[in-house]
């Protein structure tokens, strides 16, 4: 009867509720619209006084500076420190890199005489496909072996090898590194508090912003690539790893201390096991973070398929961009599918008791692919195309990419211009135009104002602060701009995204479909987006603005999908009960109860699309990413580092922001939070 | 049952939850209820005292929020209460050190949870030794041991199996062996079988007496089922608010129950399953028996025989000394609830 009364309650309430506050915010936030729009056209910018913009880029690069140069740690120097740990990292790189890419070879120049070759081909493709076998299927298999196929008859090997080395090497130290920190949280409920904060700004500051600094401590090459990918790709583990802990029932953990576990037989015996498919998908997140940031730490000499890729777009060379841009899709949804697929395998299987026999026969996977690699290796010495795909095999599409592009560019010419024109004069510019006509002091006050509106006192402060440190960065211009960038690429997303996300949640077909192609559009490494664009669109900010709305789409999709379809059957039953069309069900029971979930999508979108805007800076956009690109090709770390930490204090605000209007939609329709 | 040695027993045992607990505690304070919800703290303990005997089945019963599950990991210091002493075998398991506490829960615990918290990566038989690989035994002898309990409570031929392809009745089974697996003094059950369906939980009931029957381990069993109470317990403790309201034998809590909250959940329960013959016996012998029936035994059990006899039985007590009897009248009482003494 209870039970009753509050379904039947909760839904004329929130309606009802839910309008009156509607109205009086839309009035609210109109009249500041309008306050915005009258300030921009009649008082115009207002210019930031030098007293507000310190030299906090010098004093960044001065400390960095003092820390490489002066900075000693007691029992040795800084610049000690880096050296250790790039010579920690380097040999490791080195092993893989031997096996996959360059062999062992003894001396140097023209006297090198190689001892080892490298795998062969067949061997590494025999490797991946044996995995794709015995972590699902042999579909999986030879899905995974076709892939690496194609990177071998396409002539993508030896970059993609480079690649795939640094990921071998970048990977399992993320994944040690997330679980170490994580179980350090764990532990000690102190570190975790110290370390959140840092985690949230690690994962907003933009990926160029990361690369300045590192490049300064560990100068150019794979090593510092390495590193800047660890530190990325680390992140997301320490956030799967604490979450899998916590979510491990009580009475397990109960359990353990009432069988007199020591504190690491806990860990070890009970939790870690306890959590691994979730740890899984974390170690998935981890490569797939890897891959994407191995290809844009090409800029600081990870080389591979990202140099392949940032070489093209330099010479707008767009035959070569597309073949290394499907390479690099191919080696990402290899990996992801076979990532996946061993995650999947972990949570419904637990390791199958040890057959009998020998060695062989207990591992028949193993001892095939050793088989496998003896082999070719052996046969390698007699027949080289064993040993390296054969040159004339190669198959290139570079003519013909090159082509179709030059083709679609004659034929379409005028109509993508109209297009790009239109927008740009319709509604990029427009908007461009009025916030940079906006005066600073009212873009703070309404930071502010919006902040106390949804979170009170503290998130107005935060807000206020963090509006002013981007002012005393002394970027304004280009804070705004990477506004407007963002501001309208996310708009657009959610305008696509969300009737996508709809449809997606209505039609189990169409979710199926639409699924697959968000999940494939996730797993691409954020560059590959800015090839098809600049083809189409040469360099700009339309070019960009469509890169970032492909990049951001998917959260808005997933997000609104999954909001629609977790709300609770018996609402909607009230509904259709109460004589709801279906059209009704949807716009007045299963969108307001969704809002909360919709929020956090657009949220996600906003963290992408600025992520986004930052790679953007290499089809030149003249926002904060671009400072931070400009300062990386000249290496200076100050500048760098603070354009960066401009991105990531509008990240915040906006992050902010709207999570506490996702928690303030939620609170007043009394909800719990899950996660798509 | 008073003549048990007292194997465990907690004194003046609080646990309260919020911002300052020790305060409101502080200098021996005894806070009511109404206290401890005005300065924003929860009480989910509050000076809780009893004794349990040795080979007795304690049984805490309260509905959800009482503070049952609180109290029973108190005991097991699972939850560190904020004042009161837990005294087992007479040593007060507060003044344990960490080390200590390891080797008492690796020797002389067990506990049974509700979820049945199986290790979901381990078989049958993995699981069951888990407590022993912890202490180090080695593999044969700790699988060794494994089987018997496995054995015990009838799972052969399921030690290969992983838990999710088990019921949840034969997943319980497994936590039930597990926890004998070390050979525990004191057993915690908590609420082991609420989250079974009814037909099983009976089984799994009759399953319990039969093993502890075998074991004769010092129990405390948590429940929110006041039938599964009655059907297992030497005596109740009666759980409101964190307090313990009345700590008594089944028959004594349906016959005297403290308050009207102990009388709600007695009102519906058949008296002849809880009472004995000797409540209902009048003292001294008769001058013609049919019969000596044990004093307690209880109404339900012997009730046929009495009311079918025209004459009274003889009631005995446990040396075989006949202390009073009974006849068809007295059962008849019982049986259609009218007053009693």
């Amino acid at each position: 009867m209870r039970a009753g009364e509050g379904i039947a309650g909760a839904v004329p309430r929130a309606g009802l509720r839910g309008s009156g506050a509607w109205q009086r915010g839309a009035w609210l936030w109109g009249g500041i619209v309008a306050a915005s729009l009258a300030l921009a056209a009649w008082v115009g910018p207002v210019p930031v006084p030098k007293a507000l913009t310190p030299d906090m880029a010098g004093w960044v690069s001065a400390a960095l500076r003092w820390l490489v140069e002066r900075a000693d740690l007691g029992l040795f120097s800084f610049k000690e420190l880096t050296r250790a740990i790039a010579a920690v990292i380097e040999w490791p790189y080195s092993l893989v890199r031997a096996a996959l890419v360059d062999g062992w070879v003894e001396g140097r120049g023209s006297r090198a005489r190689t001892i080892l070759q490298p795998l062969s081909w067949i061997a590494v493709i025999a490797i991946v496909a044996a995995m794709g076998a015995y972590a699902r299927s042999w579909r999986l298999g030879a899905f995974v072996g076709a892939c690496f196929l194609y990177l071998a008859v396409f002539g993508r090997w030896e970059s993609a090898m480079v690649t795939l080395a640094s990921i071998l090497i970048a990977v399992p130290i993320g994944v040690a590194g997330g679980l170490g920190l994580s179980i350090a949280a764990w532990l000690w409920p102190r570190f975790e508090r110290a370390l959140a904060p840092i985690l949230d700004l690690m994962q907003t500051v933009p990926i160029f912003a990361y690369l300045v600094p590192i490049l300064f401590l560990f100068g150019f090459g794979p090593v510092a690539a390495l590193i800047a990918t660890v530190i990325y790709a680390m992140p997301p583990m320490v956030r799967v790893t604490t979450l899998a802990l916590k979510s491990v029932p009580p009475e397990l953990g109960e359990f353990a201390t009432m069988a007199g576990c020591t504190t690491a037989q806990r860990i070890r015996k009970v939790l870690l096991p306890a959590a691994l498919p979730d740890l899984m998908v974390g170690v998935n997140q981890v490569i797939m973070l890897s891959l994407n940031m191995v290809i844009i730490a090409s800029m600081i000499g990870a080389g591979g398929l990202g140099f392949d890729v940032l070489n093209a777009l330099r010479r707008l060379d767009i035959g070569a961009g597309i073949e290394a841009g499907l390479a690099i899709t191919a080696l990402a949804i290899a990996l992801d599918r076979l990532s996946q697929a061993y995650a999947a395998r972990t949570a419904d299987v637990p390791m199958s008791a040890g057959a009998s026999g020998g060695w062989p026969r207990r591992h028949p996977w193993l001892s095939t692919v050793a088989l496998v690699i003896l082999g070719t290796a052996l046969m390698g010495l007699v027949l080289p195309p064993v040993a390296s795909y054969p040159a004339e095999a190669v198959i290139t599409t570079k003519a013909f990419w090159g082509d179709l592009v030059k083709a679609i560019n004659i034929r379409y010419f005028d109509d993508l211009e109209a297009i790009k024109t239109a927008f740009l004069t319709f509604v990029m510019l427009p908007v461009k135009r009025f916030l940079l006509a906006l005066p600073w002091p009212w873009v703070l006050a309404v930071a502010a104002f919006a902040g106390w509106r949804l979170g009170g006192a503290p998130l107005a402060a935060t807000g206020a602060a963090l509006g002013a440190f981007v002012l005393a960065t002394g970027l304004w211009e280009q804070a705004m701009t990477t506004v407007y960038l963002c501001g309208v690429a996310v708009v657009i997303a959610a305008f696509i995204g969300i009737p996508l996300g709809i449809l997606a949640a209505a039609n189990d077909t169409a979710g199926r479909v639409i699924g697959g192609i968000i999940d494939t559009l996730q797993t691409l490494p954020s560059f590959v987006y800015l090839i098809p664009v600049v083809m189409l669109f040469r360099v700009g900010d339309f070019a960009a603005l469509i890169a970032v709305v492909l990049f951001a789409l998917a959260p808005a999709v997933r997000y609104t999908a999954h909001g629609l379809r977790s709300v609770p059957p018996e609402m909607i039953e009230a509904g259709i009960v109460c004589g709801c069309t279906p059209r009704q069900v949807l716009t007045r029971i299963r969108l307001p109860l969704a809002l909360p979930e919709i929020l956090l999508g657009l949220n996600q979108t906003i963290m992408l699309a600025l992520s986004m805007l930052v790679i953007t800076a290499l089809v030149g956009t003249r926002d904060l990413g671009q400072e931070v690109y400009i300062a990386l090709t000249r290496a200076d770390t100050g500048a760098g580092v603070i354009a960066g930490l401009g991105v990531a204090a509008i990240a915040i605000i906006a992050d902010r922001l709207i999570a506490a209007g996702a928690a303030h939609a939620r609170a007043r329709l009394g909800l719990q939070r899950g996660t798509p | 049952m008073q003549h048990r040695p007292v194997k465990l027993a907690c004194r003046g045992v609080w646990k309260i939850y919020g911002p300052d607990p020790a305060r409101l505690l502080a200098g021996g304070a005894r806070p009511d209820l109404a206290t401890i919800r005005a300065s924003h703290h929860v009480g989910a303990v509050r000076d809780a005292t009893l004794d349990v005997g040795e080979g007795e089945i304690f049984v805490i019963m309260g509905l959800s929020g009482s503070g049952k599950s609180t109290l029973v990991r108190c005991l097991s210091r699972l939850v560190e209460p904020t004042a009161g002493e837990i005294l087992f075998d007479g040593r007060d398991l507060l003044k344990a050190s960490r080390a200590e506490m390891i080797a008492i829960r690796r020797h002389k615990m067990g506990m049974v949870f509700q979820h049945f918290a199986l290790l979901p990566h381990l078989t049958v038989l993995e699981n069951v030794a888990f407590p022993l690989e912890v202490q180090g035994v080695a593999r044969p002898t700790r699988e060794a041991r494994a089987r018997e309990v496995i054995a015990l409570v009838g799972l052969e031929g399921r030690e290969g199996h992983y838990p999710r392809q088990l019921s949840g009745g034969q997943q319980q089974r497994v936590g039930i062996a597990r926890s004998l697996a070390v050979e525990p003094e004191l057993w915690f059950l908590d609420e082991p079988f609420s989250a079974l369906d009814p037909l099983i939980r009976r089984e799994m009931q009759d399953e319990f007496l039969r093993v502890q029957r075998l074991l004769k381990k010092t129990i405390v069993f948590i429940t929110h089922d006041f039938d599964e109470a009655i059907r297992l317990a030497d005596r109740i403790a009666i759980m409101k608010d964190g307090a313990l309201i009345q700590i008594a034998t089944p028959e004594e809590l349906v016959l005297s129950p403290a308050d009207d909250y102990v009388a709600d959940f007695t009102r519906h329960v058949a008296r002849a399953k809880v009472v004995t013959l000797g409540r209902i016996m009048t003292p001294g012998p008769a001058a013609e028996v049919a019969g000596a029936l044990p004093a307690h035994a209880r109404v339900e059990a012997v009730a046929d025989r009495i009311e079918g006899s025209p004459l009274p039985h003889a009631v005995i007590d446990e040396a075989g000394r006949v202390i009073g009897h009974v006849g068809a009248r007295a059962v008849i009482d019982v049986l259609i609830g009218r007053r009693i003494g």
